[in-house]
């Protein structure tokens, strides 16, 4: 019948809602993660998330998916190109282990956002807590607000860009990463340094600021902080410390 | 893991609702910690009445007829309301300290929870849903109170390795994490007169705070001490007669979340402890800085 085929097919293109008062959370993710490329149901929206863990994890279909309101750990763990949007805050591990796609965090993100990341964009729109970007593998990060201590912890390789302050012991043990911050840095982990900011720099933080949609606010206000490469091979000199 | 929450309460309206919303907040942790849970509220203190709250397995055995024994050997009145495991004995302040000792004689086998003017301490093995309807703990009234669902590491699971630990009047803690110093520091507050009854890290804590307020520090100052004293990993929340504190040591690696409106603070590991508070949409939600003591009194 032509009448039911076409409204099957207006629902297929319009967002697909879940709302986690009525649905589980295991009914939420196997939906997605049974969907398939080419699938029309590209638009998705999560009711009352409520602080549940893992919410919209192992997405890897190019979805959008908006999460209204706060959610708990592991939020949007694993994603591989979606672009997903918490309409509030998100607990501890947020995004980790991305590997494409986008996560934007409306409020503030507890500890561990971006563990691990490969890849894709997580842009916090508030602030971060403690081990932002920790063991970062090329990731892209941007915070609006500030991030916690232990930030950048032995990351290898993407980019943390803070609009604002940054806490202790920022980059510790830090391979090949590059840190933006803008504010102030309370203090640097072990073997990270202030670097300069070279054109390149400049350019590679504008293009990051412009994916983030961040507006007003220009390279040159941030310093750039990396590796000094000091703890790349043992020093025998070090060796009675053992 | 393990689960805390903590509600105080600066709308006198809720107090009727204290012991339905903390039931709830901590019934929604119970995957954090399944083995043990614990409740401590802080009803209106009376300065003309002390309770102390007491336990025993065999309840049957321990309860009955103890408010007559236990005013003989007193000499003041006592009353006692039981509730499954544990009961409340009421008597005149200046008694508690005869009543304590009344007891270990007339009912060795009876285990003090705590004591004081305005709390309750309620903790049993078991999930937090079975721990609150054991004691009705959503029909009690009261200023604030905190909570506690258990996952154990450092001890065994045991009624009385549950949390909340209280080790002077009135006042409890509740602990997620581990202590690596706690036996030393026990060592050093046997030295100073102070009693234990477990082998537990958090128990410690507690007594370490009781001791620091003994000493003339108000709470603030004595959750300061914590972060100097204490080496390990802890989130702490705190009651006392009037007042609720929360302190996080430097790494933080334990979670918490606060909320406050004009009605209340709130505490909880996880945010959805908290979502189902009146008004948290639109409450300041915020986490806790490392190393930073926070505390509220009426």
């Amino acid at each position: 019948m032509p009448a039911t085929k076409l409204s099957k097919a207006a629902q297929d293109h319009a967002s697909r809602v879940f709302d986690l008062d009525v649905s589980s959370l295991r009914e939420l993710n196997q939906a997605l993660h049974n969907l398939t490329p080419g699938s029309n149901e590209t638009a998705w929206e999560v009711l009352h998330p409520k602080g549940n863990h893992s919410v919209a994890v192992g997405v890897d279909q190019p979805v959008t998916i908006d999460v209204r309101g706060s959610v708990g750990y592991y939020c949007a763990g694993m994603n591989d190109g979606a672009a997903i949007t918490v309409h509030g805050s998100a607990g501890p591990g947020v995004g980790e282990n991305m590997m494409s796609g986008s996560i934007v965090i409306k409020g503030d993100a507890s500890q561990y956002a971006g563990a691990t990341g490969k890849g894709g964009l997580l842009v916090i729109e508030g602030n971060a807590s403690s081990r932002c970007g920790i063991s970062m593998k090329g990731i892209d990060i941007v915070v609006h607000g500030n991030i916690g201590h232990m930030s950048a912890f032995m990351a290898q390789s993407g980019n943390l860009v803070v609009l604002g302050d940054a806490g202790d012991a920022l980059g510790d043990s830090i391979y090949e990463a590059r840190l933006f911050v803008r504010g102030k840095v309370e203090s640097l982990g072990a073997d990270c340094i202030a670097k300069e900011m070279r054109p390149e720099h400049i350019e590679l933080l504008q293009g990051l600021l412009d994916r983030a949609g961040v507006t007003g606010v220009k390279p040159s206000e941030f310093k750039r902080y990396g590796s000094a490469r000091t703890l790349y091979n043992f020093n025998i000199d070090n060796a009675d410390a053992y | 893991m393990c689960g805390i929450v903590g509600l105080f309460l600066k709308d006198k309206s809720l107090e009727p609702k204290l012991g339905s919303m903390l039931s709830q907040m901590l019934i929604s942790l119970s995957d954090r910690g399944p083995d043990s849970a614990g409740i401590a509220i802080y009803g209106a203190p009376s300065k003309n009445e002390a309770k102390i709250t007491i336990q025993s397995a065999k309840p049957d055995r321990d309860f009955r007829g103890l408010d007559a024994e236990l005013a003989k050997a007193i000499g003041a009145p006592v009353s006692i309301a039981v509730k499954s495991t544990h009961a409340v004995v009421r008597t005149a302040p200046n008694k508690v300290d005869a009543a304590r000792e009344a007891l270990q004689s007339i009912r060795p086998d009876v285990r003090i929870m705590g004591a004081g003017e305005a709390v309750e301490i309620y903790k049993e093995v078991g999930l937090p849903e079975a721990v609150v309807d054991r004691f009705d703990v959503r029909s009690m009234t009261g200023t604030h109170g905190i909570g506690h669902t258990r996952m154990a590491t450092e001890s065994a699971v045991t009624t009385m390795g549950a949390h909340p630990f209280s080790t002077g009047a009135d006042q409890c803690l509740v602990h997620n994490g581990s202590l690596s110093n706690h036996n030393n520091v026990r060592r050093e507050l046997r030295r100073e007169g102070m009693t234990f009854e477990t082998e537990n890290d958090t128990e410690v804590a507690a007594a370490y705070l009781s001791s620091q307020m003994a000493h003339g520090k108000n709470l603030g100052e004595a959750l300061e001490g914590t972060l100097s004293d204490l080496d390990g990993f802890f989130t702490f929340v705190v009651g006392t007669k009037n007042g609720f504190g929360v302190v996080r040591d430097p790494i933080a690696c334990k979670p918490a979340v606060m909320a406050e409106t004009d009605q209340y603070v709130a505490f909880g590991s996880e945010y959805r402890a908290l979502t189902k508070l009146p008004g948290i949409d639109n409450a300041r939600v915020w986490e806790p800085e490392p190393a930073t003591v926070y505390f509220w009194e009426h």
